[in-house]
């Protein structure tokens, strides 16, 4: 168990890096405490899985430096780590019995036999794998599998880490539901720090405690999964987590007012600074409703998902999107929007202007 | 998914039949036809029931030809077979150096069965060949033509060099498809490289190593044109293989028959052989 700090990381898989894009991971600073559970959320592409790697020990970064306890160990294997990471496709040995399997961490490390037999079977009670514990691994179904992978990293009781890299990708939906309870079940029985990779918003927010979204190779925002929702610190977090995700609108600046489609609206923010390219205002599905006055817009389509109704609107600059309860009442044809003003913020080049 | 049933897509396999038929049905017919029969040409047949299996089964001069040739695959398969998988995994895995590893890799199997046993049948020529000249050279006393000893070297060393690379390249195939996430597993379960050997890489490749041992088990029995060319089945009869043994019997001494009993006996073991192996090395992939 350890807590797990990273300073100053950067990684290419270039042998000279001329711009931006030609980091995989740039910048990235984190703190992860002791025994929490943790997920770092992006598209494919964002650098999620480099990271991890650089974490676990299977790729060295090019800058910065990674601490477990606070002692530097950029320059340890992946056995010296003493991490245990579960990958996207399930890893077995086919040759070997689901025992065996379980077993082999164990007995790579010498540990003696009858240490191996208890811990085996405790794992294996824990994922339910006790009745198939003398089939060969090769027979068992894609979540059986994969509940092996995650046995074997389970299994060893002094890893700093357990690092999962999208884990659930080749399960079956109703059994990943089952799966990811039971990974977090295993979180509070085990207590142990817990890195999860995923794409998935849903996976990350149930999952974690603390929700690391990465964005072209950086860390956009970190906190909690209400943080996330209610307070976006970066548009990407706006639209990528919620479903619709959050509108993001241009807007103008002018001393402290921001005026959206020529309607003066307001933010949770003072503005204080005007020094941007590009200035934005976003507002989530959630905190917009219908009013008598406020930013015109033309009613396109609404769907209803049984919930609540998603509203499909335009305005001047852009389209906006409105969830409203499923009773309620659409207008047709023109209308006019209220934003909820404690959720409602305005961005300056894609980050909040704070 | 339902499959349409179309009877009329069998005159689609027509074309291959007929040509199948020509090239093998046919003569093996010829072959089975001449194995029962007596004959003194002009096309007159007599009936001779088993009499020729009887007298190849009994035969001493086969049983020495068969027990050559076991013993000749086992130990060009005992050699080739780790040999092979050993260059697989040193080779590079990616830059300039597996293109150009793979192409000297393909070379000796591109060069005609005769040119191979000419091309050592010089090289390996005691008094001018670089190989025998050299071998004489540092002290030891070597001829292919005339020790038996020296012959079987030069043979299975001939076929080693030729043959490996078809060894390699489906073994290092095999190898590039695991998955990089295995090794990383493996690395962070903390296995050895012995484990990873053992417990992924060799799991991972049995397909293709029951390909490349039923190919080279298969090419092996049946070689005939190197050791022809190389060392006619000499010194004596130390190199007659069964081909060798069997081109000796039909066309030098034109016992047909016998001949063509030995053929059919020949063909049984390869086909018995083969399907052994393979039903016991794929007995396990039905469950998984």
């Amino acid at each position: 168990m350890a807590k797990v700090t990273l300073k100053g990381l950067s990684h290419s898989y270039l042998k000279t890096q001329s711009s931006d894009a030609d980091w995989a991971i740039r910048g990235v600073d984190i703190d992860w405490n002791d025994g929490g559970a943790y997920a770092l959320l992006g598209p494919s592409g964002c650098g999620k899985t480099t990271l991890l790697n650089i974490i676990s020990g299977l790729i060295t970064p090019t800058k910065g430096d990674i601490l477990f306890d606070d002692k530097v160990i950029s320059g340890l294997s992946p056995v010296e780590r003493n991490i245990a990471q579960i990958f996207q496709f399930p890893v077995i040995y086919d040759t070997m019995t689901v025992y065996d399997n379980l077993a082999f961490p164990l007995r790579n490390r010498k540990i003696p036999e009858e240490e191996i037999k208890v811990k085996v079977h405790e794992i294996a009670e824990m994922l339910e794998l006790s009745s198939t514990l003398n089939n060969r691994a090769s027979g068992l179904t894609a979540d059986g599998k994969q509940k092996i992978s995650l046995g074997r990293g389970l299994v060893r009781s002094d890893v700093n880490a357990i690092m999962f890299d999208e884990p659930l990708t080749v399960i079956d939906p109703h059994l990943k539901w089952i799966l990811r309870s039971k990974l977090k079940e295993l979180h509070q029985k085990i207590n142990r720090t817990m890195i999860y990779v995923t794409h998935d918003q849903t996976e990350a927010l149930t999952f974690a405690d603390q929700v690391v979204v990465m964005h072209e190779g950086q860390i956009v925002q970190t906190g909690t999964p209400v943080d996330l929702f209610e307070k976006p610190k970066h548009t990407f977090v706006g639209y990528f987590i919620g479903s619709p995700g959050m509108n993001v609108l241009p807007c103008k600046i002018k001393g402290n007012d921001v005026i959206v489609n020529g309607k003066k609206i307001e933010t949770h923010q003072e503005i204080k600074k005007n020094n941007f390219n590009k200035t934005e205002v976003g507002v989530r599905p959630e905190f917009i409703s219908f009013s008598n006055e406020g930013i015109p817009v033309k009613v396109l389509s609404v769907s209803n998902t049984g919930r609540h109704k998603i509203v499909d609107t335009e305005s001047e600059t852009g389209k906006i999107k409105i969830i409203a309860k499923s009773n309620e009442d659409i207008p047709s044809g023109s209308a006019f929007l209220k934003f909820k003003k404690e959720y409602t913020y305005t961005y300056g080049d894609s980050w909040i202007i704070e | 998914m339902n499959k349409t049933v179309n009877q009329k897509a069998w005159f689609f396999v027509i074309p291959v039949f007929v040509l199948v038929a020509f090239n093998a049905i046919i003569p093996l017919m010829t072959v089975v036809n001449y194995a029962f029969q007596e004959t003194f040409g002009n096309n007159v047949f007599m009936w001779e029931g088993t009499r020729w299996f009887k007298q190849i089964m009994l035969s001493e001069r086969f049983h020495a030809s068969l027990g050559r040739q076991f013993l000749f695959t086992f130990i060009i398969l005992f050699i080739q077979i780790p040999l092979g998988i050993a260059i697989a995994l040193t080779m590079p895995k990616e830059g300039i150096g597996v293109p150009v590893c793979l192409v000297l890799m393909s070379m000796p199997l591109l060069i005609p069965w005769n040119v191979v046993g000419a091309m050592w049948n010089i090289f390996a020529l005691p008094d001018i060949g670089f190989l025998g000249h050299s071998l004489n050279a540092l002290g030891f006393d070597y001829n292919f033509t005339q020790q038996i000893g020296d012959a079987w070297f030069t043979t299975i060393l001939m076929d080693v060099w030729h043959w490996t690379s078809l060894v390699v390249l489906l073994s290092y195939a095999g190898l590039r498809s695991i998955q990089p996430a295995y090794y990383q597993a493996a690395e962070i379960d903390g296995a050895s490289r012995w484990a990873i050997f053992t417990k992924i890489e060799l799991p991972k490749m049995k397909k293709v190593l029951t390909i490349a041992i039923l190919l080279r088990f298969m090419d092996s029995f049946m070689i005939y044109t190197e050791p022809f060319v190389l060392t006619g089945g000499g010194p004596g009869n130390a190199t007659a293989f069964l081909s060798i043994d069997l081109v000796k019997m039909a066309l030098g001494q034109f016992d047909l028959g016998p001949a063509a009993a030995m053929s059919l006996i020949y063909f049984f073991i390869v086909l018995l052989v083969c399907w052994v192996f393979y039903t016991l090395m794929m007995r396990n992939e039905e469950k998984s």
